[in-house]
């Protein structure tokens, strides 16, 4: 019985479906060497393209995969909700008629419309005030799915939006109608963006 | 005597100069090196009035932030010795670099100037003897802390460097039977000559085991990756667990300069120091037969420069292993030590031995 423990111990046993190791291999030296050779290769292929890079050449190839987010942006997927917009008909009014269904349905009552009556009679109503508390809302995108005017989207990209207080994280309706939409940029693929600090 | 006294000053101020820049620029060069072999960008934000220079501000604002933090020392501490703990680390680690030879003489004037800080003739024991008195300075950090954690780390410390120090000893045997002397300035002098003809002696040439045993050895004494059993800043709790501000960060140099002084020795021993392959006095000679004269003081600069490039070279290359082999286990580690290096480096010590008796005869 001890012998045989004795024996367990002493052959060093490969994991299932793995190859026992070579006596170079449990040298170690053989392996380190294997493995500061993909090291140093990583290392001086990212060095010479910083050294292109600072010289102005191979801008296209990156020498890292780090994405500096502030200043660089990676491309959404298009079907990302993001930061809400209103859209505007083609007379640039914005063609929310008031009907109150995404207040209705939003999980977080986030969303607080004040109704009034619109000028032309073929359309009912238009928001007076469209306030989107953005401290509440969970993103669920019930208010895109359920609106049947098309009025609101969730397509701006836009990820990052904070305030100092409470009351900067309701978005009005003014504010809501400027945000743009944006097109994807196909998923994946970097965007510089300026930003002033 | 006031001339040796400022050539004595000069080579101290030179020989510091080195070393600190390198500690300093070591700490920006593990950041963006371990950020370059991992692809990643590296650190890149201090700035000054947007100017960032790859993050070279990184080390600048790491003083500063050190030097600002509060010192705190915890109740129930010995406040002596947990205040002389990280003097003591640090200071073995500078002196130990004072007998490096980065150069060779130099006429000044009528003056022959040895570039080396000073020429011991027990010179590489000098080495031994300071690294282990900084074996004090962790125990003193762990014991003084109060905390049971720290003592272990000290402990893991005390006995790592113990065992490695025995394994670095017996490599350098076989390098002194080599060279037939304990004086590095000498031992590189010896170096410069040439074997087969055309080969530099240097003395890898002479223990290619010798030099695995020593860097691994080297590596080990320095206390980073893989043997970074003592600190293991994030999961295994180390002796500077009580230590904040600059103590800390004096332990944290004391890990730089140990790795430029062992990427010294290593090149000295083993790499021909200050020796630039086919530079003697006077020029290049070249094996073909061909040479290219150079002015004295040419020489010495080159010298001087090759040594240099020789550190930075040993400095990349250990924090290319540094960032590239997970930590031993610490039983794995105690068994490298004492039962594979411990043999081969007595191994080596047998047939060096052999092979110069043959030789002889």
């Amino acid at each position: 019985m001890e012998k045989q423990n004795a024996e367990q111990r002493s052959v060093r046993q490969a994991p299932p479906g793995e190859p026992d190791l070579t006596f170079w291999e449990r040298t170690y030296v053989p392996e380190v060497l294997r493995g500061l050779k993909i090291t140093a290769a990583h290392f001086f292929r990212n060095l010479v393209i910083h050294i292109f890079h600072l010289v102005g050449l191979w801008k296209d190839r990156r020498g890292g995969e780090t994405i500096q987010y502030p200043e660089e942006v990676r491309g959404y997927s298009p079907r990302l909700r993001s930061l809400h917009r209103l859209t505007r008909r083609e007379d640039g009014s914005p063609r929310c008629v008031a009907c109150m269904m995404c207040e209705t349905i939003c999980p977080a009552r986030c969303i607080y419309i004040v109704a009034a009556e619109h000028p032309d009679p073929n359309i009912e109503k238009y928001p007076e005030r469209f306030d989107i508390d953005l401290g509440k809302c969970v993103f669920c995108g019930y208010c895109v799915e359920v609106c049947p005017e098309d009025a609101i989207r969730m397509d701006t990209h836009i990820l990052d939006f904070s305030a100092y207080s409470r009351e900067e994280m309701i978005y009005d309706k003014e504010r809501l109608l400027s945000h743009e939409p944006r097109r994807a940029d196909g998923i994946g693929v970097i965007r510089k963006v300026k930003r002033c600090t | 005597m006031i001339a040796d006294l400022g050539i004595a000053a000069v080579k101290v101020g030179f020989s510091l100069f080195v070393l600190l820049n390198f500690v300093m620029l070591l700490t920006w060069a593990e950041r963006k090196q371990s950020a370059l072999m991992q692809d990643r960008i590296g650190a890149n934000r201090a700035s000054i009035f947007g100017l960032t220079l790859m993050g070279l501000f990184h080390p600048l604002a790491d003083a500063i932030k050190m030097i600002t933090k509060e010192d705190f020392i915890p109740a129930g501490a010995n406040r002596a010795i947990h205040t002389l703990a990280p003097f003591v680390a640090l200071f073995f680690a500078l002196i130990s670099f004072a007998i490096i030879p980065f150069g060779d003489q130099v006429r000044i004037g009528d003056k022959l100037v040895v570039l080396q800080v000073f020429d011991l003739h027990v010179g590489i024991l000098y080495v031994f003897a300071a690294m282990s008195m900084g074996v004090y300075g962790f125990v003193m950090a762990g014991w003084a802390s109060n905390n049971s954690f720290s003592l272990m780390g000290s402990l893991r410390a005390s006995s790592q460097m113990l065992s490695y120090e025995i394994t670095i000893g017996a490599t350098v045997v076989g390098l002194i039977m080599v060279f037939q002397t304990a004086s590095l300035q000498q031992i590189v002098q010896q170096q410069g000559q040439l074997l087969f003809g055309f080969l530099p002696a240097w003395g890898i040439f002479f223990q290619p085991l010798g030099f695995i045993l020593f860097a691994t050895a080297a590596m080990a004494e320095t206390k980073r990756a893989p043997f970074d059993l003592p600190e293991g800043e994030s999961e295994i709790i180390g002796y500077f667990t009580e230590y904040s501000g600059m103590k800390f960060g004096m332990f944290f140099m004391t890990d730089f300069v140990e790795t430029v002084v062992m990427a010294g020795l290593v090149a000295t021993l083993f790499f021909g120091g200050w020796q630039f392959p086919y530079l003697a006095r006077g020029g290049f000679h070249f094996p073909w037969g061909a040479s290219i004269p150079l002015p004295e003081l040419a020489v010495g600069i080159l010298q001087v420069l090759t040594f240099l490039a020789k550190l930075a070279f040993f400095c990349w290359f250990f924090l290319l292993v540094r960032w590239t082999l997970p930590r031993f286990r610490y039983d794995q580690l105690i068994r490298l030590g004492w039962q594979f290096m411990l043999p081969l480096s007595v191994l080596n010590i047998l047939a060096t031995g052999a092979v110069i008796l043959l030789l002889q005869q």
